[in-house]
């Protein structure tokens, strides 16, 4: 026999090791199934924990610093001018946030026996998965789980480069351009920008809809698009990028008028699913139009032996959905009556302010035809918020009118990714407006907030 | 337009059913009434045959899952405006009467999110959510009695089944309502249901630390068998009675008529005889052919006469029921009692086979024993066991001679009846065996 022979038999093999399928993989183990995953980076955090969430908010954390030094000097408080020394700055990024939490995983996955295969993983059949790399094998598994996640998306027709990044070239920081292009008014883009802006560079954002983060509640929208209008160079909304390419050691852009000079270009226009490859076709699994595989309501493909988690099924790719996901499989292979059956999945943007909502908008619920009261609490109202210097923030909240049940809530701010976890707490566990205004909020704190839009609501 | 075929009305208070197997893919092109899935309920395993003919578009279920009637299962797409099926354009898709007879709205697949019709999501906790799964109750149909409607675990524990014996009469009395929640009618204010009678057994010991141990997943019939005994010992104040009849007479009429029966093919055995004896007994003791309703604090008299006989299967026990046991004589009896319980065994029995029943016999004679107490079979009244014949010396006219004699169980709820009651019930189905005469005449 040959390595290449090599088959396993496992109960559950995870494919793709991000927050998805290390949750998925970490539950089955505790449940008592044999589990491996196999992962094309041969790691554990995914996207997630190397080039996505985890680095991006040490890099904002750094632009926070600078930000508020900046804002000390109209407290009387002078700290001069940032130096930014990008070696430390990288390292410090790269060993004690990422390759710490990064040491962490693969020491949880020790303690509870579950091995991680680095190689590609390619089903073959609705039984087996080949695992194709340094160490060849066919893995026969009871079950499957899918989490492979996503990739960032390339705009059409723009070959990336050396100076057209995606985000995680940007992540790198390879140094600080002084004229930065960003495509893409997304979140991603905004957090990259802001972290370019406050390290020195200018940044011209372009994006292709009316307003910055589409989709998300205007009124949440709005404190973030003051702040980027002080911090970046220009914005321009509703533009599309006719040409990008790299001339020389610049890029060169067009976007409705003569050709624009950039020392470098990040590209942001969205992520999409990393299910190509995976050899689907050999198995009873779906794929949609946009690549998403198709799931139901316990994250069972059309193939009954396999699940899938995480960004490869679907928006919103958020890495705590995945993480949900992952452990209600992990509980429906074990023959528990689990779902994931979550009301809201609450969705962060890490900008300064920062936005944060969950459950259902303002919009949605009008444009459903849903009978709702809404609450707008502004932090200048808050005691708080004024001792912290900002003023600019905002609670949303959106009621049931007939019941005043907290269906939605959105919060701008600093702290509002902090902060959105009591409304998902309340929309998840359907409490009323009524319960939050009669619940004590510390004061002075930003929370306090909620519970004044909340007694906006009784009347 | 495709059209969707959803999991018909099973009737009988059945709500759901697990898929065993699917027996088309997508693409398949198939006629009116082919097998399309296999489906176990509480009570049986069923095949489900096509409504209509036509395109198999796409299949909504899959092996192991449990679905809710009015579920989608296969949608077929319109064979009109499938080139696949140009030829079959004269045997046009007819309206599925059983789909069309389905609830309008569409229960949810028991493993989403429980939607209300407004789009919202139920209003409950995620442990209470939890606990729905558990209990297999749909929350789209929970009345909510918290805060704003806010459903919360006793009401999901109501619905599963503390809701009782009232609800399903009124169900009865209006089929139409049988899948909404009970209402809540009371004047006097909000409704106060008795506490639910599950008891909440305590934990379990580790019992690994005394040695190994291995955890095997109860089969949906094992477990539907688990709960319903469970919930007739725990419900019913069970009573014993024990006789004995003589049937050395009766035997001889058995082995008489067994070989011209088996030239009819009938297989004729005493369990028929039994059951005619039985019924007879019944009609003049009716309050063993009945249900209790606590809740309307009446005796529901049954004037049909359905009686249930279990049967051992590999699978667990099943109770085949066979119909208007009064009106038909004994060979017939045997006739469809051998047939039903070959359907049974092999897992073919229609869901009319399995309910209606008004009064259980359980024979465990082929196997053995002296003598079991049997577990009524909720909501009836009383159960008749039946154990081996065995020859005994008996004092008759002074003299031991060898007698055929049959020992017989009867337990009954001691809340329609009594001991003495049941003495006399009893004692009537002993003279009827041991004067075959009667038994035949029906007197």
């Amino acid at each position: 026999m040959v390595m290449g022979d090599l088959v396993r038999e496992v109960d559950v093999v995870v494919v793709g090791g991000g927050p998805g399928g290390y949750s998925a993989a970490f539950r089955c183990a505790d449940l008592g199934l044999e589990t491996l995953i196999v992962d094309g980076d041969g790691r554990l955090g995914g996207a997630c924990l190397h080039e996505g969430c985890i680095p991006s908010k040490a890099l904002l954390h750094v632009a926070h610093i600078i930000a508020e030094a900046e804002r000390a000097r109209e407290l009387g408080v002078e700290f001069g001018p940032p130096q930014v020394a990008l070696d430390p700055l990288r390292k410090w990024k790269a060993e004690r946030v990422v390759g710490k939490l990064a040491k962490g995983l693969a020491g949880v996955a020790r303690a509870k026996k579950v091995e991680v295969v680095n190689g590609r993983g390619v089903f073959e059949g609705s039984r087996s998965l080949r695992v194709e790399g340094e160490a060849p094998q066919t893995i026969r598994f009871g079950h499957a789980i899918v989490a492979t996640g996503s990739e960032p998306a390339a705009l059409p027709g723009v070959t990336p480069g050396e100076r057209i990044m995606d985000s995680t070239a940007a992540l790198e920081v390879p140094d600080v351009p002084e004229r930065l292009l960003v495509v893409g008014g997304g979140y991603i883009g905004l957090e990259l920008g802001q972290v370019y802006a406050a390290l020195g560079s200018r940044v011209t954002l372009v994006e292709m809809a009316d307003g910055l983060l589409p989709g998300v509640d205007p009124d949440l929208v709005q404190p973030l698009a003051r702040a980027v209008g002080k911090q970046f160079a220009e914005i321009r909304l509703g533009t599309r990028i006719d040409a990008l390419r790299e001339v020389g050691a610049e890029v060169e852009a067009t976007f409705g008028g003569p050709p624009a000079r950039f020392d470098r270009a990040l590209v942001a226009v969205g992520r999409r699913p990393r299910s190509a490859g995976l050899g689907l076709e050999t198995t009873r699994m779906r794929v949609d139009g946009r690549g998403f595989i198709a799931v139901d309501g316990s994250c069972r493909t059309d193939d009954p032996r396999i699940f899938a988690v995480g960004d490869v099924t679907g928006e919103p790719m958020l890495a705590h959905r995945a993480m949900r996901q992952g452990k209600v499989v992990a509980e429906v292979i074990a023959g528990r009556p689990a779902a994931f059956d979550n009301v809201v999945v609450p969705a962060v943007v890490f900008t300064d302010p920062e936005v944060a909502w969950c459950g259902v908008s303002e919009a949605a619920a009008r444009a459903a035809g849903r009978e709702v009261k809404v609450a707008r609490f502004a932090w200048a109202a808050s005691g708080r918020a004024a001792t912290l210097g900002r003023a600019d923030g905002l609670t949303k909240l959106v009621a049931e009118a007939a019941t005043g049940r907290l269906i939605g809530v959105g919060l701008a701010g600093p702290g509002a990714g902090e902060l959105i976890a009591e409304g998902a707490l309340a929309v998840e566990n359907a409490l009323l407006a009524e319960d939050v205004a009669a619940t004590i909020h510390a004061h002075p704190t930003l929370s306090e907030g909620f519970m004044e839009a909340a007694e906006s609501l009784l009347g | 337009m495709p059209r969707d075929f959803t999991l018909p009305d099973l009737g009988e208070g059945l709500t759901e059913a697990e898929i065993v197997k699917v027996l088309v893919r997508e693409g398949d092109v198939i006629a009116e009434d082919a097998p399309l899935l296999e489906v176990e309920t509480d009570k049986a395993q069923v095949e489900i045959p096509s409504p209509m003919a036509g395109r198999v578009e796409r299949v909504h279920v899959q092996p192991g899952q449990t679905v809710k009637v009015g579920a989608v299962l296969v949608s077929f797409a319109d064979a009109a405006a499938s080139p696949a099926a140009p030829a079959r354009a004269a045997a046009a898709p007819k309206p599925a009467p059983a789909a069309s007879a389905a609830p309008a709205a569409t229960a949810a697949p028991a493993a989403a999110g429980a939607r209300r019709a407004d789009g919202g999501p139920a209003p409950a906790a995620p442990s209470t959510r939890r606990l729905a799964r558990e209990l297999k109750v749909d929350l789209a149909t929970v009345a909510g009695s918290g805060p704003g409607g806010r459903i919360t675990d006793d009401d999901v524990r109501a619905a599963a089944g503390g809701g009782g014996s009232a609800a399903t009469s009124r169900a009865a009395a209006t089929p139409a309502a049988s899948s909404a929640p009970a209402e809540r009618t009371a004047p006097t204010g909000p409704a106060r249901p008795l506490a639910p009678v599950g008891l909440q057994p305590p934990p379990l010991p580790r019992f690994e630390q005394w040695g190994p141990v291995e955890r095997v997943p109860l089969s949906h019939l094992r477990r539907t068998i688990a709960e319903r005994m469970a919930l007739s010992a725990a419900l019913i104040p069970h009573v014993t009675h024990f006789d004995r009849a003589d049937i050395t007479d009766l035997e001889a009429v058995v082995r008489d008529g067994f070989e011209p029966a088996r030239a009819k093919g009938i297989y004729l055995t005493l369990t028929s005889f039994v059951l005619k004896a039985v019924t007879t007994a019944l009609v003049k003791h009716p309050v063993f052919n009945a249900s209790l309703d606590p809740g309307a604090g009446e005796l529901v008299l049954k004037r049909h006469y359905h009686l249930g006989v279990a049967v051992a299967t590999d699978r667990g026990l099943i109770v085949p029921v066979l119909r208007d046991v009064d009106q038909k004589p004994v060979l017939d009896l045997a006739r469809e009692l051998a047939g039903l319980a070959q359907r049974v065994r092999e897992g073919k029995a229609a869901l009319d086979d399995l309910r209606g029943g008004t009064f259980t016999v359980t024979n465990i004679g082929a196997l053995g024993g002296t003598g079991a107490i049997p577990i009524i079979n909720y909501p009836e009244v009383a159960i008749l066991a039946l154990a081996r014949a065995r020859l005994e010396p008996v004092v008759r006219a002074g003299a031991i001679v060898p007698r055929l004699m049959l020992p017989l169980t009867l337990t009954f709820d001691h809340r329609v009846a009594d001991g003495a009651d049941g003495a006399r019930f009893a004692a009537e189905i002993v003279a009827l065996l041991e004067s075959p005469g009667r038994l035949l005449l029906g007197l």
